[in-house]
């Protein structure tokens, strides 16, 4: 049975594709919502679907599947969700939605561009015995916002999330260069940092223009007391970078699990996470939060690009970066830079930690762990040691993780610029800005 | 506290399907990094291509599970063919990162929503052991004798995965014996002085990231027997775990891997059954029940560290065949 289309559809539409979920549909029928009136409930296998525009869910949409044990007629309920026993698994079913039950103006829409009959679909229950069949619905200008609108939205997102990977890659970025340690433990000064942050501005109930500057100093010393009773002893007992590596991975996993013995598996929130958003500009919009996170992320890298490229100590960093043996015999106290850059590094960690538990949001013992090896994909991309190196491919992987789910799932949004990573290395080894010796 | 049951708990430890797996992903890590060098992050990968290769086979394409298992083989060779050739030509720590990424993209890939129909998301896959559990020739019920009683089906994984890891390290200590094993563990020393010999090191590193990466996915695949296949197990986590399993058996060595992983799942089974029971007697105030989970983990890393701080070379290994030696 082949369902007649509207004759004219706007051309515009395809701009307009909202993505059925899935996800909803499948939860729904696990958590047992009340089930549509089906023709052969009893039947063991099931075909379901949800049909919504923009999250909204579309009532009384006539929906056919025709196949072995014959064709039934299912309406969708009050939320959207449709569901049909069928009484064979391994078999093919053909679903079909009626268009002219969908509200005016709205139809299904051609994802790939070849299909004549986007509202036609055939489906084949697999020996799991379930399939969800889901269509693409979509509109006029009407109800959505459009490419243009989306792709700046996310652009902004991602800069705010770029910026705060930087501050974790630059410290990372540091440490490796000054010390040729992979610093796996890092992720862990993230938490440490938001973990600080809830101490003193919920637990203590302090306000925040208190609470952070206090989660930066106590990150700071956390970074000088790790220093102290870790890397130096290692330094001077002379252990190989893999093997320090490796320590690192020791002791992530150790910090990681005293985090959780603290803080259990649940997740808490900064104060103000939840502020309202307002619009910036065209269908921009953001928070406060989002708003001060991004300019304290600016003028804390400034502060440190200036404190890199103009004081001593920050020339001292750069040239133990460049060559440890070299600096040492021109004088330099490369210990006493080895541990500024802890502190600085640990600092800079323990404050990205706060802004991302406001972007995430909210505060948990893996939050670091989960963008490690964002910051670590900034990192080689930027060029491994390089600071402003760090600083670029920290907005790249950023910004290319949250465009990225413009085109593919959400749920994959890091597999981007995990790929993203992968890939560079084939090119360009050394990183953007990295230079080719580095690499041997 | 019954320390009998809790002793009984450990010992059964030693025979579960998921230590063999453990111990099998360990001997390819020790070929990848005991004996070439190569520092693959990525051993949860591996295992997750091998288990979801297996599983899919059978569930999807309806294969006899002899054909599933050679499929999540070769599935885990074109992995180590394609992570191989960005990054065998870089220096070690590239490798690292690179791996743990691959790995990372692949435990994505399998939890997706994208694929639930196939890879069934994040409730993993299940119902596949039907073919293989009708090949059991052993009889029905559960039997064994003190800790270690199991049903049928697990015996029969048990006595595959026995043999097979002893395969395995039969198989690596005849391939470490012979001129190919010398250039690896020649590479391993001295890249370049293996290039200065006219050997290509490119090629010969490739062939044990494939060797190694096999061993590791049938690793994978022996847990699937066991259980089931589940997303959550091929985390960044178990990847480290397995780390920790061959430092402490000894990298470089044929049956460091297989002490490593016995000794850690036994350890771990035994502070996971006995500091819950201190917790209820008391004797450690500070903590709940489920904290003292936590401290099993937290001793994990703690170990780890200490074990490459001061005796990187493992329980069974030689000073002299130390693998770290960049």
């Amino acid at each position: 049975m082949t369902i007649a289309r509207p004759a004219a559809r706007p051309r515009h539409r395809r701009r307009a594709v909202i993505l059925l979920v899935g996800i909803a549909a499948t939860a729904a029928a696990i958590l047992g919502v009340a089930a549509p009136a089906t023709a052969a409930e009893d039947d063991p296998f099931r075909i379901s679907g949800n049909v919504q525009l923009n999250g909204t869910p579309l009532e009384g949409v006539l929906i056919t599947v025709d196949g072995p044990g014959g064709m039934q007629e299912v309406e969708t309920d009050a939320s959207g969700q449709w569901k049909v026993g069928v009484p064979e698994k391994n078999a093919d079913y053909t679903v079909t939605l009626d268009e002219s039950t969908l509200p005016d103006g709205i139809a299904v829409i051609d994802e790939t561009g070849e299909d004549p009959t986007p509202n036609v679909r055939d489906v084949t229950v697999g020996p799991g015995g379930r399939v969800t069949a889901n269509f693409f619905i979509g509109a006029g200008e009407r109800n959505t916002v459009s490419f243009i609108d989306q792709l700046v939205e996310r652009l902004v997102n991602g800069l705010n999330f770029g910026l705060m990977l930087a501050l974790a890659a630059i410290g990372l970025s540091l440490v490796y260069g000054t010390t040729g340690i992979s610093n796996f433990a890092h992720a862990e000064l993230v938490t440490f940092g938001a973990l600080i942050a809830y101490l003193f501005s919920v637990v203590v109930g302090w306000p925040l223009w208190i609470a952070i500057p206090l989660t930066v100093a106590f990150s700071a010393a956390f970074g000088y007391v790790q220093d102290l009773g870790l890397w130096r002893p290692l330094r001077r007992r002379g252990l190989g970078v893999v093997q320090l590596m490796i320590v690192s991975i020791g002791l992530s996993l150790a910090l990681r699990y005293i985090f959780q013995t603290f803080v259990g598996g649940g997740t808490y929130q900064l104060p103000g996470s939840a502020a309202e958003e307002f619009t910036l500009f065209g269908a921009v919009s953001v928070s406060l939060v989002d708003l001060l996170s991004m300019g304290l992320s600016i003028v804390v890298i400034l502060a440190f690009g200036w404190w890199l490229l103009k004081t001593r100590i920050g020339k001292a960093t750069r040239a133990v970066s460049d060559n440890p043996s070299l600096a040492a015999a021109s004088g330099i106290d490369v210990d006493a830079v080895v541990r500024v850059v802890w502190i600085v590094a640990a600092a800079l960690a323990g404050l990205s930690g706060v802004l991302w538990a406001y972007f995430r949001p909210g505060i948990k013992w893996d939050m670091g762990s989960s963008i490690l090896l964002l910051i670590f994909a900034a990192v080689t991309l930027g060029g491994l040691g390089t600071a402003f190196g760090a600083l670029v491919g920290s907005l790249i992987v950023g910004v290319l993780v949250e465009t990225s789910s413009l085109w593919i799932p959400s749920d994959l949004k890091y597999v981007g610029a995990l790929v993203v990573l992968i890939v560079i290395l084939l090119f360009r080894p050394q990183g953007l800005l990295g230079r080719r010796e580095r690499i041997g | 506290m019954n320390i009998v049951q809790i002793l009984s708990n450990t010992a059964s430890q030693i025979l579960n399907p998921t230590t063999i797996g453990f111990a099998l992903a360990a001997i390819g890590l020790s070929i990848h990094f005991g004996f070439t060098g190569l520092l693959n992050m990525g051993v949860a990968g591996f295992m997750a291509i091998g288990a979801y290769g297996f599983a899919i086979s059978i569930l999807t394409f309806g294969l006899p599970w002899w054909v599933a298992v050679l499929i999540g083989l070769a599935a885990s060779a074109v992995f180590a063919l394609v992570l191989g050739v960005p990054t065998l030509r870089l220096r070690g720590d590239y490798l690292a990162i690179v791996t743990i990424a691959a790995a990372e993209v692949v435990r994505l890939l399998f939890l997706s929503t994208a694929f639930k129909d196939v890879t069934g998301s994040a409730d993993g896959l299940s119902g596949f052991h039907n073919g293989f559990r009708d090949s059991n020739p052993l009889p029905e019920g559960k039997f064994g004798f003190g800790p270690w009683v199991y049903t049928s089906d697990t015996w029969w994984v048990i006595i595959i995965g026995v043999v097979l890891t002893a395969v395995a390290a039969l198989f690596t200590w005849s391939l470490m014996r012979s001129p190919w094993g010398r250039v690896i563990k020649g590479i391993r020393e001295d890249e370049d002085a293996v290039r200065a010999l006219g050997k290509n090191v490119f090629s010969f590193k490739m062939q044990a990231l494939v060797i190694g990466g096999v061993i590791t996915a049938m690793g994978g695949i022996i847990t699937a027997m066991g259980t089931n296949v589940n997303p959550n197990v091929y985390v960044t986590s178990q990847t480290f775990f397995i780390w920790t399993a061959l430092l402490l058996g000894g990298a470089a060595t044929i049956f460091g891997p297989i002490l490593g992983a016995v000794l850690f799942w036994v350890v771990r089974a035994f502070l996971s059954n006995l500091l819950p029971a201190l917790v209820s007697i008391g004797w450690l105030p500070f903590l709940s029940r489920e904290q003292s989970q936590m401290l099993v983990f937290i001793l994990v890393g703690v170990a780890l560290m200490l074990l490459v701080i001061f005796r990187p070379q493992g329980i069974l290994g030689n000073k002299k065949e130390l693998t770290f030696v960049k």
